[in-house]
């Protein structure tokens, strides 16, 4: 019988030693983590992209844990965790690496790769293990018209990316009769640019310059020497790495034209690094940090407003990462989150049936502005929501560069300027 | 028409200057010791980073930054030869192929676990000159210059010092050469020493017209084989030839066709010389 007493101590305490390292800190029982995959490209070609992606997403998570996490019908308290690993900006590692978030790391959500092939790739694994991902950073509009039925959208297609560069150009310069297009050879960029070509090619303008180039490209010169002059505009890119050496080689070659607009990379606060290169480059953004979504807009739009402030989220941002000025990459990455927390919040559940239900009805408006999924079969998940921004880099009064919104007008900070003679 | 031509071969015929010094270490170490060197290429990413570092965080400007560079590069080669070559180089080529492939994946291991494999960039700008109707970039035509001299500081040590010329001596016969009294293991270490010299040199010039990673090099070693074969495997000066032929071509051809074609006729002209005169432009073996 003292054995029997030693032996039901033992395991008592063993218990009870267990129960304490299971239920975190400060968790009470009720409390449910869920945990949230992804890969991120810590290293190569898109770890710019992706480190302000990350940052964005940590932000939220940090956010909504601090304020309590998120309160369930039943009494449970959800709270976000995160799990993820490097991809190297490989599309061969994702998939793999998807797979083993799903098995090995349990998680109960994605959040897609930054870039389309990437998250292209990773989809896949989403809708074969059953698991909801919402993408950022993966603009491709094929991705969504794969029959996928787990896949959400958070950036504008890449059909709708350069399009308004193209109305931009004719306020402009009426003068302008051509665009020169040169981009890079992936899918994000390839589907942005046809749609782009087409758009043009309608409004009335001549494309005499329609060529890719390989991700790895850093000699521009063979596709810079192509462009034929006089020419109205140059538009294309692709990530921030190549798209970068482009505009600096555009500008050492001194290529005249009355506006760049090139992808991905402009909006990104270091690109003002290659100082008189960058002058009047305009860009395409998901977001600026001059954005005029509020709860005021979301009223008279007729849709629910949700989450935090733009200015409030500028704040924090710049607050955890050393005062560090968000682009659209942070904010699609903190949007990303924000989606799955309301998600969770109106479903009152994690079941991933119940959780899917409330993201096709999805309608509302964020500090990144309206969130709204096609729920048809033929494009399930694209984003049919939120709309682009155009900036150009101009000089402020030191005469250092400054991001401005030019278009459309009425987001506009400042008016749009031609490209000055080089 | 007429000008988009001579612009594009300009820009070619500059970076083939580079091009030359790249393939010119190959092409030494082939032309003395009959090894073909794998780790060419991220010898020529680590001439890369070096001129980084230097100039990131020692302020060093890039172009002096070449000087450390190369003879960085020259106790690197050295050190490879005696730790991975110097054991095989009388076994089957296949030995020291493998060897110098194994010295290859070290770099490129330990490079990106230190580097990352995220895109470098060295932010010196010399503005741009402009010649009539052409511009380029200042950086590419002081780079053609440095190959020039480089290629010509080569060219004197190869013929005018007593080093050099058992070099040659080595490379035209390794026996006869022994028996004169050369001591053969530590020309070959220097050959090799140069060769390693000039890839890191090499790489130290491409940084300051291009971004960068650790697998950067891997494109210029290819091109380096090319350009070996075009101007005859062994033979320095066929090296720059070749490396200015081929940077004509890499600037001629998306003249006429979509940028993408260039490494399909760039290899083609490989076989081809391969076929018709094996023994290169120069025909030095």
């Amino acid at each position: 019988m003292k054995r029997f007493g030693i032996g039901f101590a033992v395991v008592l305490s063993l218990s009870l030693i267990l129960a304490s390292l299971t239920v975190p800190p400060g968790a009470t029982a009720a409390d449910k983590t869920v945990t949230i995959g992804f890969t991120a490209s810590k290293t190569g070609k898109f770890n710019v992209e992706a480190t302000r992606q990350i940052n964005g997403l940590h932000l939220w998570m940090e956010q909504v844990n601090q304020a309590g996490g998120v309160k369930l019908p039943d009494g449970t308290v959800v709270k976000f965790a995160d799990k993820f690993y490097d991809d190297e900006s490989k599309k061969e590692r994702v998939q793999e690496l998807y797979t083993k978030l799903i098995s090995t790391d349990k998680a109960d959500f994605l959040i897609s790769p930054y870039s389309s092939p990437l998250t292209d790739a990773s989809a896949v694994i989403a809708q074969q293990y059953n698991k909801i991902m919402i993408t950022t950073g993966a603009a491709s509009d094929s991705t969504y018209k794969k029959g996928f039925t787990l896949v959400y959208q958070t950036y504008t297609p890449a059909s709708r990316y350069l399009t308004g560069a193209v109305d931009l150009l004719a306020q402009l310069a009426p003068q302008a009769k051509s665009i020169a297009i040169i981009h890079e050879k992936d899918k994000f960029s390839t589907d942005v640019v046809t749609a782009l070509k087409k758009y043009a090619e309608d409004k009335g303008y001549k494309v005499p310059l329609f060529e890719g180039y390989d991700a790895a490209t850093t000699d521009f010169a063979p596709f810079i020497n192509k462009i034929p002059q006089p020419v109205g505009a140059i538009m294309g890119g692709g990530h921030f790495a190549d798209t970068t050496t482009f505009a600096k080689q555009l500008y050492e070659k001194k290529v005249n034209a009355n506006m760049i607009a090139l992808l991905v990379a402009p909006p990104e606060p270091k690109f003002a690094e290659l100082g008189a290169a960058c002058i009047s480059v305009v860009g395409s953004s998901q977001w600026e940090p001059q954005a005029t979504y509020s709860a005021e807009a979301a009223k008279k739009a007729g849709v629910e407003y949700f989450g935090t402030t733009v200015a409030d989220f500028v704040k924090s941002y710049q607050a955890k990462y050393n005062g560090e000025t968000p682009s659209y990459h942070s904010a699609g990455g903190y949007v990303a989150g924000l989606i799955l927390q309301k998600a969770i919040q109106q479903a009152g559940s994690t079941d991933t049936a119940k959780v899917k239900e409330v993201l096709d009805k999805m309608n509302l408006m964020t500090f990144y502005g309206v969130i709204k999924f096609d729920d048809t079969p033929k494009a399930h998940g694209l984003q049919v929501g939120h709309d682009m921004v155009y900036i150009q880099w101009q000089k402020d009064q030191q005469g250092k560069p400054v991001k401005q919104v030019v278009w459309p007008t009425a987001a506009a900070t400042a008016s749009a300027m031609v490209c000055p003679a080089r | 028409m007429w000008s988009q031509l001579v612009a594009s071969l300009t820009d070619g015929l500059l970076l083939g200057f580079v091009y030359g010094v790249a393939a010119m270490g190959l092409t030494l170490i082939w032309g003395v010791m009959s090894v073909i060197n794998l780790a060419h290429g991220p010898v020529i990413a680590l001439g890369m980073f070096g001129t980084y570092l230097l100039f990131t965080h020692l302020g060093v400007n890039p172009y002096l930054a070449m000087v450390p560079v190369a003879g960085a590069g020259l106790i690197a080669g050295l050190v490879i030869y005696v730790i991975a070559v110097h054991r095989v180089i009388n076994a089957p080529h296949l030995s020291s192929l493998l060897a110098t492939f194994a010295v290859n994946m070290i770099i490129i291991g330990v490079g990106t676990a230190v580097f990352s494999t995220s895109p470098q960039n060295i932010d010196y700008s010399l503005g741009s000159v402009e010649v009539g109707f052409l511009t380029f970039p200042a950086s590419r035509l002081v780079g053609a210059l440095g190959a020039i001299l480089v290629t010509a500081c080569l060219y004197l040590f190869l013929y005018f010092t007593r080093p050099g010329k058992a070099i040659r001596a080595v490379a035209n016969n390794r026996m006869a050469s022994e028996l004169m009294g050369i001591p053969s293991s530590r020309v070959l270490a220097l050959s090799f020493g140069l060769g390693t010299m000039m890839a890191a040199v090499a790489g130290s010039l491409i940084a300051t017209f291009f971004p960068f990673t650790i697998l950067s090099g891997g494109p210029y070693e290819l091109k380096s084989f090319v350009i070996c074969v075009l101007g005859g495997l062994g033979h320095p000066l066929g090296a720059l030839v070749g490396g200015l032929l081929l940077g004509g071509l890499e600037g001629l051809i998306p003249t006429f066709m979509p940028v993408s074609w260039v490494p399909v006729v760039e290899f083609g002209l490989f076989v081809l010389v391969l076929l018709v005169r094996p023994s290169g432009l120069f025909g030095a073996k």
